[in-house]
């Protein structure tokens, strides 16, 4: 999928905007690997662009939901006490607001765009990474090293540095691929309702919304957004389980 | 189990009240008045000032948001902007599609991962347990709008089993009723039930597996219960309490999945309503609407947690 948006931004079979109207709704041929649109947009080079979009939100919401969630999870297994507390209430009060709650407020004021759709998603990513991060941290800070670098006169921000995050990264980086799974998901489903990515650039969901308008002259529209979708939420989430394989040996034995 | 309930109230009424102040401040963050953001570009100044005025704009803030909040304490909502009527009505009415809607697809949901979880685990390593957990990881995999479109193209285009969308209506009158109703909503129900479904079967499975092999079990073995009696006794109660927490966690999915579908169907809901008035710039429907559905989200998450503490006693102390 990487390797389908990098090529994109060098080639496309077509610009994936032309519009061609004289070739619309053309059946897959040699020229046009999956056919057209109603508009004579060549499909592959629309879903090679539309890759963009979606790598583009997930690398952001995610990151935003990982710098933000760590660092709260951090400080809440470093600190304790209230502030703990404080962190971990704040996070299951922010998940009362899914993304796309988040999104629909955001659009209703500021109108509909990628970077709303993007802000949502991220906000909407902060406590679960938060709440991983907490529970991973604690697990740590319970060990030996820790006491032993304690008694070594090490504080809480050294500790966290030194030997909290390189023990948990690898549980980060596994919820980051799971993460990036549901964000691609979640900007389809905007995209798609039309608070997501604007015309004209690509995305998948809009691929699909234009393509249900033409359900009965050519269904076959409808298809190809939704199995790029699928297939790249698919191999994320494979991926993801084969990291934890590959990190944890003591889950894969107990499956 | 009286402290456990009190406390449990507490958080949730705190909750309800820090989610108000939440949707009420991010809409009053406009840039510009929500007049200005109503009318669009092209107002006058006057009939900015004349809108402010019905929608009570020129107040402070402090005192909208009581009133709003006062109002919804007491059952009485504000005109929508659109419609000209107050915004209970508006979204009651919806609701008579929605709530049937997901009721339904949660029904689909509970019945389909259930028995799946519980065969593929009942064939552990067996050829069903492997096709299950593959044909689940598929299905996490799906959005649900595509599936629905899918299913549209099977059911409505090729098949011509059901119209493409639509809602006929619970009354008797313009050809509506409770069955052509429910004939409506299958497939959206469908749509919305696989992808869940998906992700309900593997916690299922892996919480029978975790159960079967418990002590207990063995013991209920050793008396002479056949594997099925064991599993239906022992283990299918005991293995209820993640798969319980899991179907909580996806209430929030299943009502912004409703919300999603809703649109693919063409089905007069909720989610056909807040769209309208996002592109109407109705403010105050897109207010009370977010409201209402995030209320619902934590009011769930309030039920499990307190059915959680009726099946396991031993959540009832400390655990705030």
């Amino acid at each position: 999928m990487a390797g389908a948006a990098l090529l994109s931004l060098w080639w496309t079979p077509y610009p994936p905007a032309e519009i061609d109207v004289p070739s619309k709704l053309q059946a897959p041929s040699a020229a046009h690997w999956l056919g057209t649109d109603s508009l004579g947009r060549d499909i592959v080079s629309q879903l090679l662009a539309g890759a963009q979009a979606s790598i583009m939100v997930g690398v952001i919401a995610v990151g935003i939901g990982l710098v933000a969630g760590v660092a709260l999870g951090c400080l809440a297994s470093a600190r304790r006490g209230w502030v703990e507390e404080a962190v971990m209430r704040a996070a299951d009060f922010t998940f009362a607001f899914p993304a796309l709650l988040s999104a629909i407020m955001l659009t209703a004021i500021y109108g509909p765009g990628l970077v709303m759709s993007i802000v949502a998603i991220g906000i909407f990513n902060v406590p679960v990474f938060a709440r991983i991060t907490r529970g991973a941290a604690n697990a740590v800070w319970a060990r030996e090293y820790v006491l032993a670098a304690r008694a070594a006169g090490k504080g809480g921000w050294r500790i966290t540095r030194d030997h909290v995050l390189p023990n948990i990264a690898s549980q980060l980086i596994v919820q980051a691929t799971i993460a990036f799974a549901t964000a691609i998901l979640a900007e389809a489903a905007l995209s798609y309702l039309g608070l997501g990515t604007q015309p004209p650039q690509p995305s998948w969901g809009r691929m699909l919304s234009e393509a249900q308008s033409q359900l009965f002259q050519a269904p076959l529209l409808a298809v190809w957004p939704g199995m790029a979708i699928v297939l790249a939420v698919l191999g994320l989430n494979l991926m993801g389980d084969g990291l934890r394989d590959l990190m944890d040996p003591k889950l894969s034995r107990k499956r | 189990m009286l402290l456990f309930l009190l406390r449990r109230l507490l958080t949730l009424a705190t909750t309800l009240a820090l989610a108000s102040v939440v949707v009420f401040a991010v809409l009053e963050l406009l840039p510009g008045s929500a007049a200005e953001v109503i009318l669009g570009d092209t107002a006058t100044p006057e009939a900015v000032q004349a809108l402010s005025r019905r929608l009570g704009l020129d107040r402070p803030a402090l005192q909208r948001y009581g009133d709003w909040v006062g109002g919804l304490l007491q059952g009485r909502t504000a005109d929508s902007i659109s419609y000209g009527e107050p915004t209970s009505g508006l979204i009651l009415e919806r609701l008579a599609v929605t709530a049937p809607l997901a009721l339904l697809a949660m029904l689909v949901t509970t019945l389909l991962a259930l028995s799946l979880g519980i065969y593929a685990a009942a064939r552990h390593n067996g050829l069903a347990d492997l096709g299950v957990m593959a044909a689940s990881q598929v299905g996490i995999a799906i959005p649900n709008f595509w599936f629905a479109i899918l299913l549209i193209l099977l059911f409505a285009v090729k098949l011509q089993w059901v119209s493409a969308g639509g809602f006929p209506g619970w009354s008797e009158e313009d050809d509506g009723g409770l069955w052509p109703g429910l004939r409506a909503l299958a497939l959206p129900a469908l749509a919305l039930a696989l992808v869940q479904a998906a992700i309900l079967a593997r916690v299922t499975r892996s919480a029978v597996l975790e159960v079967m092999r418990e002590d207990f079990v063995r013991t209920a073995r050793a008396k002479g219960l056949t594997r099925r009696q064991a599993l239906l006794r022992h283990v299918l109660r005991n293995a209820m309490i993640p798969v319980l927490t899991v179907m909580g966690l996806q209430f929030a999915n299943l009502l912004t999945g409703t919300i999603v579908v809703e649109n693919v169907f063409v089905l007069p809901g909720i989610g056909r309503l807040v769209f309208q008035a996002i592109a109407n710039r109705d403010l105050v429907v897109v207010r009370d609407v977010v409201m209402l559905l995030a209320a619902m989200v934590v009011a769930v998450n309030f039920a499990v947690d307190v059915l959680y503490a009726v099946v396991d006693p031993r959540l009832r102390r400390g655990h705030t």
